[in-house]
């Protein structure tokens, strides 16, 4: 276990290291919606499919927190990516707020909803907690379709809200703000969680990870840590889940079935559970992997006669465990010792 | 220097004369997605998830569509149907949607399927003014030209179908105590509340209201509330599946209410066989398609050729699923419309042709049901006739029953 | 009254159903010390083969040992080969390698079978009985051939030895084989065992829901439920479990249901089954993590 988590820290640290050509990409990225906007290389289209790329890295950033840094595993993180959505819809449908002022009111309901949640899995570990988590995920649907809560959630139609336009008079369409908005606060919460695991408590968590036994005999208050660790991932998520209900316009019970859950997940394992560049790489696989599995499949049947009618999810599962057989710590965890391998030579 | 000008002059008198003395040619003009040669349609189905089944009906609008191409296409067209996978996802069906309109550059957008997921794209289609036509959903809100000019719906509306049920039970069964099953969505709540609109100031006829999950694995124990209830009237909106537990459990359970089953469940292969064919005895549906397995069609010109297409194109189907005569029948509403628009084949001549159907006798559709749209009427088909199983298929009996101009 | 015996009985013959894929579950979890996402999908597509057997004329009773014995090929196939390299992965690869192989059998019988219903007919015959007004004669068989997989796989693991082989390797794998097991031979026959009995859990299933590739997805919650509750380690929690939990969501529906009637207020119904699962895992978990019937595990320092 101890091999799997340097190695993904060492990419960390390692890409962290050279700081300077992050700050460039980034640039770069920012600067996107001039360069591919105006001139028309970059369709609004794609720049949905780079916002959603980079929400889902959010999304996966919430769960490596959790799982990767602190050891829980969760396989519902979907409901707390649909807390967040839901908050920024209700404010935005019944209070009129704009849609920046809900990102931070989704992060605190999402922080009190997965503390809440932490709480009680305090005792449970590995599969326990994966099972409690489970159960979450597969109730989310029918949690916001209780009559009781309908006059906020609209129940099953789902609630349909209206994004602004551009600030400013910028010469944006809506997709290539959205872009930069999300890039904006992907940035911000990236560097949080930076900060927040090079911190005490980031040392803390990784200790109750590695060695709990131990780190309740130096005196760290492992339930205080754990609960909130769970706060702050579904934190994180929340924040992705609202930045999704912005850019889709629109959010209803079905949007946050039981798939999602497993699609962060899997997303967060592919791309390198204890990385930040991890994360990163889990939302682009997340986004990208359904394409990549319909055209394939696409393919295979055009050229192969097969008995059967193939289904990109039976290509999405195979990749899938080539994957994992491939690489078991994730992509990230994949090229660092790649790199460790190079460094040899 | 002078009889070249003079001959110059001469030529572009002539050719300008040409130009403007031809407007008898077909004025061609396109909107994105359609040409000389082909005319691009999009579509989303769930073709994974719990609502997979659908999907068949994506299956059997593609397979429809090869059909006419290799018969000529339409005004010399081929027709290029592109359908993706939303997984009965909203938000994969906006995604989906989107890359049809602004990648795939399809001209319009036909038999969405799915309340929720028409329900996250009817903005961008209304805004981006393109075609959202003939969606599979018999959501009421489809039918809304003055909002929303470019979605049209398709199938009788589920509150129509509900109001009609009321309106009949109130006429044939005054001591009626009806009970209810229906699915907790969307879908469920439509049906349900034409139901009680048709009933007016009898509504508390209903004693009992129960409410499944697709997640449930049975309705056994709503059945048994319902029996227990005391209903001697029984209105089931349930989806294929579940319908058929319900049937089989009711029988089970000794309970024979007069039973009303909501028309999206009423295919014999995939319901009523399943349920069992002695339970499903008596059971009362409203139809607006023609039933495969219904032998008193077996000669109508429209049935053979739809068996002829089913046993060229999609020969591994189950005929005696009323999906595939459902794609059939909205694939050939789509070719009409697309043939009436001639060489004009604009997203705003395609909206004023589907806005423009009068009397059109679409194949499979009930003799006596006709499809007629109007620029204030975007219900296409509005009239439905009351069917009952008897033996091995559902027999019609009693007037269509008809809807038409209601435009609300 | 007469509605509340029905809604037991009703939740007793949910509860079979429950039961047996918990069954399957539990199975896995004691011969690898895995929880496999798979099992529920595992058991579908079982279930579709042995449909396609008796589409092709067998009989269902030779059908179904048939499938069971290829459903066990197949169980020790996919650990020995997919399974077996990663036993040194963190427990998430793991997890998601179970995700794949749902994935795959879930869109395969999909794309084999059509993802239309399928009818599959019952083994029972249609015998009235006393008291075949509240369970239907498959209800019954059900409820029986669980007990007796049950008992059969209680007797396998106390008293033959290959079942306390099979323990020993999952339990203590070092010590195991120390004394001459052959560790990785018993987790492959673990899994195929798993298999087999998911292959019978999908059968006897099918005919009350209806085959269909979405036909166990929702049941693996219900049934990773009852696991929980009765005891992840101890197959028969697992089956009382089941019948728990099936019972449980019923009765719960039921007294909403009367206490909306009797006061126009609606707290709980049937909207809420699987938010009633939610808690009562939660709720398990939490005060007995170990479930009702399951063993303590010690952790030593």
């Amino acid at each position: 276990m101890a091999t799997t988590t340097d190695s993904a820290t060492e990419t960390t640290v390692a890409i962290a290291g050279r700081s300077w050509w992050i700050w460039i990409g980034l640039a770069g990225l920012a600067l996107l919606p001039l360069v591919g906007g105006k001139t028309g290389l970059i369709s609004n289209f794609a720049f949905l499919q780079l916002s959603l790329m980079i929400v889902y890295a959010i999304a996966v950033l919430g769960l490596n927190l959790l799982t990767g840094f602190n050891g829980q595993i969760s396989l519902g993180h979907g409901a707390f990516f649909a807390v967040g959505a839901y908050t920024a819809a209700i404010l935005i449908d019944q209070a009129d707020w704009p849609f920046w002022a809900t990102l931070p009111m989704a992060a605190l309901a999402c922080f009190i909803a997965g503390y809440l949640f932490g709480l009680p899995a305090l005792r449970l570990e590995g599969h326990y907690l994966a099972l409690a988590t489970f159960a979450l995920a597969v109730a989310v649907p029918q949690i916001l379709k209780y009559r009781h809560l309908e006059p906020f959630t609209k129940g099953v139609q789902g609630i349909n809200i209206f994004k602004a336009d551009p600030p400013f008079g910028l010469q944006l369409s809506g997709d290539q703000w959205m872009f930069l908005v999300v890039l904006a606060v992907a940035i911000l919460m990236f560097w949080a969680a930076r900060n927040l695991l090079d911190s005490r408590i980031g040392r803390a968590l990784r200790a109750i990870r590695d060695q709990p036994l131990a780190a309740d005999a130096m005196g760290i208050n492992s339930s205080h840590y754990k609960a909130v660790t769970f706060g702050i991932s579904a934190l994180f998520t929340g924040v992705a889940g609202a930045l999704h209900a912005i850019i889709f316009e629109f959010v209803s019970p079905d949007s946050f079935r039981f798939e999602l859950s497993i699609a962060i997940l899997v997303g967060a394992v592919v791309g390198g559970i204890a990385s930040l560049p991890g994360a990163v790489i889990g939302g682009v696989f997340v986004q990208a992997i359904e394409k990549y599995a319909d055209a394939l499949t696409k393919k295979i049947s055009a050229t192969v006669y097969l008995p059967l009618e193939l289904q990109p999810w039976t290509i999405y599962g195979i990749a899938l465990i080539i994957l994992i057989y491939t690489m078991p710590t994730g992509i990230a965890g994949g090229i660092s010792s790649l790199r460790r391998r190079l460094k040899r030579f | 220097m002078m009889q070249t000008s003079r001959r110059l002059l001469l030529a572009s008198t002539i050719g300008l004369a040409l130009c403007v003395a031809s407007p008898a040619t077909a004025q061609k003009t396109y909107d994105e997605g359609a040409s000389d040669a082909e005319i691009k349609i999009g579509n989303t189905n769930p073709y994974s998830g719990n609502a997979s089944a659908y999907g068949q009906i994506g299956r059997t609008i593609e397979a429809y569509f090869k059909m006419v191409n290799d018969n000529g296409g339409i005004n010399g067209r081929k027709i290029t149907f592109i359908t993706y996978d939303d997984g009965y996802t909203p938000p994969k069906a906006v995604e989906m949607v989107r890359k049809l309109v602004e990648d795939d550059k399809v001209l319009l957008v036909f038999q969405t399927l799915g309340t929720p997921s028409n329900s996250a794209i009817h903005k961008y289609m209304n805004q981006k003014k393109v075609p959202q036509l003939f969606v599979a959903t018999g959501a009421s809100k489809w039918g809304n030209p003055k909002e929303f000019p470019w979605t049209m719906g398709w199938q009788p509306d589920y509150a129509t179908e509900g109001g009609i049920y009321a309106k009949h039970i109130l006429a044939s069964l005054p001591d009626a105590k009806i009970g209810v099953l229906m699915q907790n969505d969307d879908y469920g709540k439509d049906y349900f509340n034409g139901f009680k609109a048709g009933l007016g100031k009898d509504a508390d006829k209903i004693v009992q209201v129960a409410t499944y999950e697709v997640a449930d694995p049975t309705v056994d124990s709503q059945m048994i509330q319902l029996k227990n209830s005391g209903a001697n009237v029984f209105f089931n909106i349930t989806t294929p599946k579940f319908a058929a537990q319900a049937i089989k459990k009711a029988a089970e359970i000794g309970w024979k209410p007069t039973h009303y089953l909501n028309n999206v469940s009423i295919s014999v292969g995939s319901v009523m066989k399943p349920a069992g064919l002695e339970a499903s005895q008596g059971v009362i549906t409203a139809q607006y398609l023609k039933d495969a397995t219904d032998t008193q069609w077996k000669t109508s010109p429209d049935m053979v050729e739809w068996n002829k297409f089913m046993d060229k194109y999609m020969p591994q189907g189950d005929k005696s699923s009323s999906f595939h005569v459902y794609g059939y029948a909205a694939g050939a509403t789509m070719a009409q419309v697309l043939k009436q628009c001639g060489d004009n084949l604009t997203r705003e001549n395609i909206m004023k042709q589907a806005a423009s159907l009068k009397g059109f006798e679409n194949p499979m559709l009930l003799p006596g049901i006709k499809i007629n749209t109007s620029a204030t009427d975007f219900y296409p088909i509005q009239a439905v006739q009351l069917s009952r199983f008897e033996g091995e298929s559902w027999k019609i009996f009693g007037n269509v029953l008809s809807n038409e101009g209601a435009s609300q | 009254m007469e509605q509340l015996i029905q809604q037991i009985a009703s939740g007793l013959a949910n509860g079979a159903i429950y039961a047996s894929l918990a069954l399957a579950l539990v199975m896995i979890f004691v011969s690898t010390d895995h929880i496999n996402f798979a099992q529920g999908e595992m058991a579908m597509f079982s279930a579709y083969v042995c449909w396609q057997m008796m589409q092709w004329g067998l009989n269902f009773w030779v059908a179904l040992p048939l499938v069971a014995l290829c459903s066990f090929c197949a169980g020790v196939v996919i650990q020995r080969i997919i399974l077996q390299p990663l036993h040194n992965a963190p427990v998430l690869s793991v997890v998601v390698v179970f995700i794949g192989l749902l994935t795959i059998f879930h869109s395969l019988a999909g794309g084999i079978w059509s993802f239309t219903i399928k009818e599959f007919p019952s083994p029972f015959p249609k015998v009235s009985f006393a008291g075949s007004g509240y369970l239907g004669s498959h209800q019954v068989g059900m409820i029986l051939v669980t007990l007796v997989l049950l008992v059969g796989l209680y007797a396998f693991f106390r008293f033959t030895p290959l079942g306390l082989a099979m323990r020993a390797a999952a339990q203590n794998p070092a010590s195991a084989r120390l004394v001459g097991v052959r560790v990785d031979w018993m987790l492959a026959q673990g899994w195929g065992l798993a298999a087999a009995v998911g292959a019978v859990a999908g059968a006897m299933v099918a005919p009350v829901v209806y085959l269909e590739p979405n036909m166990m997805a929702s049941i693996l919650l219900y049934g990773f439920a009852s696991a929980l509750v009765g005891g992840i380690s101890s197959p028969g929690g697992a089956v009382a479990g089941g019948f728990i939990v099936g019972v449980l969501e019923n009765l719960i529906a039921y007294f909403g249901n009367l206490l909306e009637k009797a006061s126009g207020l609606y707290l709980i119904g049937n909207g809420e089954k699987l938010t009633v699962a939610l808690v009562i895992v939660v709720i398990v978990l939490t005060l007995k993590p170990e479930g009702l019937f399951g063993q303590v595990s010690i952790r030593r320092v």
